[in-house]
């Protein structure tokens, strides 16, 4: 976070984006630094797919700059693929539109367990197994940022933290920065280097223990994200154990954050 | 030995169902059915123009089809209505728009039956120039640009995120399918092109596991389609464009018989 901004592979500079005459965000300022683990957390409505949109160059801010590496290489997951079943489409094939290196395309695929699916149909996939496709296919970028828009959607828990035991892995092996946005504080956070608490504005910032204690992390999640952050410290000393887990979702039940309207 | 009206209709029949094939898979992929049923009922209108401003009808009905397809991404860009209702305005406005034209135009002896249902039979040697000029064309526009239209095709806002100019795109589809629908005009008429696009590929789907598959597939259904349609008109003295269109539709019932193999 504290990455001098010549360094950063992409910050945003008080940037602000407004559609339809609504304040999706305002004054947001931060920056990622290679190799850094950055998490997005954040209620619905708080901007968060908005901000990881104008992070990717699909939208531009109507306020402050989004200034990026010159040819930054983005490796992106998107939440879901859009596509139609009427086409046919294979696994490799997929893979192959992102890349003509063949020895790369069967490194990751093994590396990522889907060495076994790749004469498969696309949308013959389960949710697990079209997200570690997903993340195969970001990866076969060979990107200097990987964006990730909730990685785990559709994935069990196990799934899940083996989910992000890979990203951080990966981070190692190709020294990428990572941006993802993701709803599952209490695996996220041990993974993560910094966390970005969203709600149209940065409410708090910093390393996971730092931003779980900040008042205004508090006031948005409530005494639930309290408890899952103890899980969460519990779980940094018993990695395996994921009984006694917290249903993510339960964190909007508890929000109330009093200006903030939801769209 | 086939007499020459018939050869005629065969290979202007078989050029369009060759370019049919590609373009017909990405209508289908791409939910764009609808686009071309408009684009279809449109056509009636250029062809309309055309005569009151004697141009050649098949440039007409090209011209006509690629304004509007500009005036339905212009359209597009407001929300407040699906892409469905606008296409329904559109679609009715111009074939309305076109036979009022055609009525007040009786006295040139406008063939509207033809219009509406085709007229392969009576296919000239310039007919089958035109057709073949641009579908050569449109294809090697397709082989120059598949991987780019198969990637925004998948998933527009990957392929956008990775540089692909997936607007550029999506109005070069769009054109490419108005310079079919003018062409498939001649063989099965306004009314029935859509299905000269969507029942080949559609049939074609069941037996692929790749886009190409798909593609060339589709093309060889509806070269076949047009085969069987013009027998069938031949020998039973039915008109050709609605025979073509059940030839297709048997096809695709006799291919649900089949196993599927994706």
């Amino acid at each position: 976070m504290s990455q001098p901004s010549d360094k950063a592979l992409v910050s945003c500079e008080q940037v602000a984006w407004r559609r339809d005459g609504v304040d999706v965000l305002q004054g947001v300022s931060f920056a990622i630094a290679p190799r850094e683990i950055v998490t997005l957390i954040g209620p619905n409505g708080a901007g968060k797919t908005s901000l990881v949109n104008l992070v990717i160059g699909l939208a531009d801010p109507t306020g402050g700059r989004v200034p990026r590496r010159d040819k930054l290489r983005l490796g992106y997951m998107p939440q879901h693929l859009r596509f139609d079943s009427s086409l046919p489409l294979s696994v490799e094939r997929f893979l192959r539109l992102a890349t003509s290196d063949r020895n790369a395309l069967t490194h990751y695929s093994e590396r990522l367990g889907i060495a076994g699916l790749l004469g498969q149909q696309l949308q013959k996939l389960s949710g697990g197994e079209l997200q570690r496709v997903l993340l195969t296919r970001a990866v076969l970028r060979k990107p200097e940022l990987l964006v990730l828009d909730e990685p785990t959607q559709g994935v069990d828990v196990l799934g899940q933290a083996e989910l992000y035991r890979h990203i951080s892995e990966l981070r190692d092996e190709l020294g990428c920065g990572v941006l993802m946005v993701s709803h599952d504080l209490h695996l996220v956070m041990a993974k993560t280097d910094t966390v970005i608490c969203l709600n149209r504005h940065i409410c708090c910032h910093g390393a996971p223990e730092s931003v779980a204690r900040h008042p205004e992390y508090l006031q948005l999640f409530g005494k639930q994200a309290a408890e899952d952050i103890a899980i969460y410290t519990h779980h940094h000393d018993h990695e395996h154990d994921l009984h006694g887990d917290v249903v993510p979702e339960s964190h909007h039940h508890h929000h109330d954050h009093s200006g903030c309207h939801h769209s | 030995m086939i007499p020459q009206f018939l050869l005629y209709a065969l290979l202007a029949g078989a050029g369009v169902a060759l370019v049919a094939g590609p373009l017909g898979s990405f209508v289908v992929w791409r939910r764009m059915a609808y686009f071309g049923d408009t684009l279809a009922h449109s056509a009636l209108l250029g062809v309309a123009l055309g005569i009151l401003l004697q141009i050649h009808p098949l440039l007409a009905v090209i011209v006509s089809s690629l304004v509007l397809a500009v005036i339905l991404v212009a359209l597009q860009t407001q929300k407040l209505l699906g892409d469905d209702t606008l296409l329904g305005i559109l679609s009715h406005t111009t074939l309305a728009l076109g036979l009022v034209c055609a009525g007040l135009l009786a006295d040139t002896r406008i063939d509207l039956w033809g219009l509406l249902f085709g007229d392969l039979l009576t296919t000239s040697a310039t007919d089958l120039l035109i057709i073949y000029a641009v579908a050569i064309l449109v294809l090697i526009v397709l082989w120059r640009c598949w991987r780019a239209l198969i990637f925004a095709t998948l998933d527009e806002t990957l392929a956008q995120v990775e540089g692909v100019p997936v607007v550029r795109l999506r109005l070069l589809l769009m054109g490419l399918i108005a310079l079919v629908v003018a062409l498939a005009m001649k063989v099965v008429g306004v009314l029935l092109i859509t299905s000269l696009l969507i029942i080949p590929a559609a049939t074609s789907r069941r037996f692929s596991r790749s886009p190409e598959v798909m593609a060339v597939g589709a093309s060889l259904l509806g070269v076949i389609a047009v085969a069987g349609g013009l027998g069938i008109s031949y020998f039973l003295d039915a008109p050709a464009g609605p025979s073509i269109v059940l030839a297709a539709s048997t096809c695709f019932a006799l291919g649900l018989a089949f196993p599927r193999r994706t």
